[in-house]
């Protein structure tokens, strides 16, 4: 399921918020988006996810560019976990096919299978403020693979946890998508982040956000996330896009 | 534990020293009146046994006025602040209308309303789900509106009707602010059928309070509100059980 982004703007009233984007993402690819705060990522995102309409331009899925097709065949995975607290983790898990249609405990069935694979197991019926930070980015996460939608938009993901379940959390995640692999749309401000997990990384100016350079990675999703971030030429990359990062957003004091 | 022992421990003290105070005529002297319109605490006691006959024939039908009107009034506020969440022009049109009729006194309603509708049981509902229905009406609607606006893209992009989302998400959200409104409104409902009775009745604990008010009953008029504050304690706790028991994840 590829994407397709045309000369894509967007302005919440007189705020320009995206300006004259252009991005391909092919079938079962990553892509990631750095960018300072505020450019304009999330916006990108929940305009690929059909949940905001451009201004201009135009975002499309496997070449279906409207907001109901977009809503169907992608899968929105906001900052915070937002976990229903008066849900167990696996019913947080299981809400997409609930809303499908499905029964309790087909919808449970759908979401248990995935608790065994990522370690989740023993925890379907803890309440989500049973859980650690990293568990319940997990379990939010779980809740946006259990949907079952090609195209995932990560929306930082890992920016509320701490530096060492971040990285466990990134590994974590690169492993799923060896597994279970679907095209992939990851907003991050963390350079080394996007460049470990996706493909090609896309840094994007201060407001209103353009593309100002791309960049492919050496290694994405390596099973061993150290090695693959201490490697030279990963060391490089991450370099380069920090340099674009700084020389685009100098002129803020 | 201590929240347990120490509101009987206050009121045991209290009524201690009523009881003394009471009995030796400070009370009395120092409001200037004569000590049998000053009951001490073992003739209310006594009171409340003697005529518990009575007392819970009246109480029983202010408690149904009670009920009847917390429950029509619950069915309404609930009602009403789901059709003003569901519309907007709605909300806009009635809200400011909604607060607006909480400004006319219900002493100035109540008449009117015994003169419409008589003396039986509907004028008292009715002023007791007139005074209930505000609380549990603006807490549900605040509660409702307090959803979190990234819950419900949320559940956008995870497949959700508007009423799945209503279902798992704003009603859960609204529902602790329900409570809160629900338990100010069913301590406030004795006041209301108190007062309805007043108006015009011939029982109810309103009612009985008022003719020993006029007979100097004095000890047998303490009894029924005793007896009234014990049926607004019960409620409430009936009310803050039930909170326990459906809003689990606070």
């Amino acid at each position: 399921m590829s994407v397709s982004i045309r000369g894509l703007e967007h302005a919440y009233g007189e705020l320009r918020t995206l300006d004259g984007i252009d991005l391909e993402v092919p079938s079962r690819g990553a892509v990631g988006l750095v960018g300072p705060s505020g450019c304009g990522k999330s916006t990108l995102l929940e305009l690929l996810c059909g949940l905001a309409e451009p201004s201009a331009g135009s975002v499309a899925i496997d070449g279906a560019a409207g907001a109901a097709q977009r809503l169907a065949r992608s899968v929105y995975m906001p900052q915070r976990d937002l976990l229903l607290p008066w849900y167990s983790a696996l019913d947080n898990a299981a809400l997409a096919p609930r809303n499908r249609g499905r029964s309790r405990n087909e919808a449970r069935h759908d979401a248990a299978a995935l608790f065994e694979r990522f370690g989740l197991a023993g925890f379907e019926r803890a309440r989500p403020d049973e859980l650690s930070g990293g568990m319940r980015q997990r379990v939010a996460f779980l809740r946006t693979l259990v949907a079952g939608k090609p195209l995932l938009a990560l929306d930082e993901p890992f920016a509320a946890l701490d530096a060492i379940t971040r990285g466990e959390m990134q590994e974590w995640l690169a492993g799923a998508l060896r597994e279970d692999p679907r095209t992939v749309v990851l907003v991050t401000h963390d350079v080394e982040e996007a460049l470990y997990l996706c493909d090609r990384v896309a840094v994007l100016s201060p407001r209103p956000g353009r593309i100002v350079a791309t960049l492919d990675s050496p290694t994405p999703r390596r099973a061993d996330r150290v090695a693959a971030v201490t490697d030279p030429a990963f060391v490089a990359a991450r370099d380069r896009a920090l340099h674009i990062l700084r020389q685009h957003t100098s002129a803020v004091p | 534990m201590r929240r347990w022992v120490l509101p009987p421990l206050l009121l045991a003290a209290l009524a201690g020293i009523w009881q003394v105070a009471a009995t030796n005529g400070t009370i009395a002297d120092a409001l200037g009146i004569e000590p049998f319109l000053v009951p001490s605490t073992s003739e209310v006691a006594s009171a409340l046994w003697e005529s518990r006959g009575l007392l819970a024939d009246n109480a029983w039908v202010t408690l149904r006025e009670i009920l009847l009107g917390f429950g029509c009034a619950l069915v309404l506020g609930l009602g009403f602040a789901v059709a003003m969440r569901l519309s907007e022009t709605l909300r806009l049109a009635a809200y400011p209308l909604v607060v607006a009729s909480q400004t006319i006194p219900i002493i100035v309603i109540a008449p009117i309303l015994v003169t419409w509708f008589g003396f039986g049981i509907v004028p008292k509902l009715l002023i007791v789900a007139l005074i209930c229905f505000f609380p549990i009406a603006v807490t549900t609607l605040d509660g409702l509106r307090s959803v979190d606006p990234a819950a419900l893209k949320l559940m956008r992009t995870l497949d959700a009707s508007r009423w799945q989302t209503f279902r798992r998400v704003e009603i859960p959200t609204a529902l602790p602010a329900s409570f809160s409104g629900a338990k100010v409104a069913v301590v406030i409902a004795p006041i209301g059928a108190v007062f309805a009775e007043w108006t015009g009745s011939s029982s109810g604990l309103g009612h009985l309070i008022l003719q020993d008010n006029a007979q100097l009953e004095v000890a047998r008029e303490f009894a029924a509100i005793v007896v009234l504050s014990a049926i607004a304690l019960t409620l409430f706790a009936i009310v803050s059980v039930a909170e326990r028991l459906i809003v689990t994840w606070r």
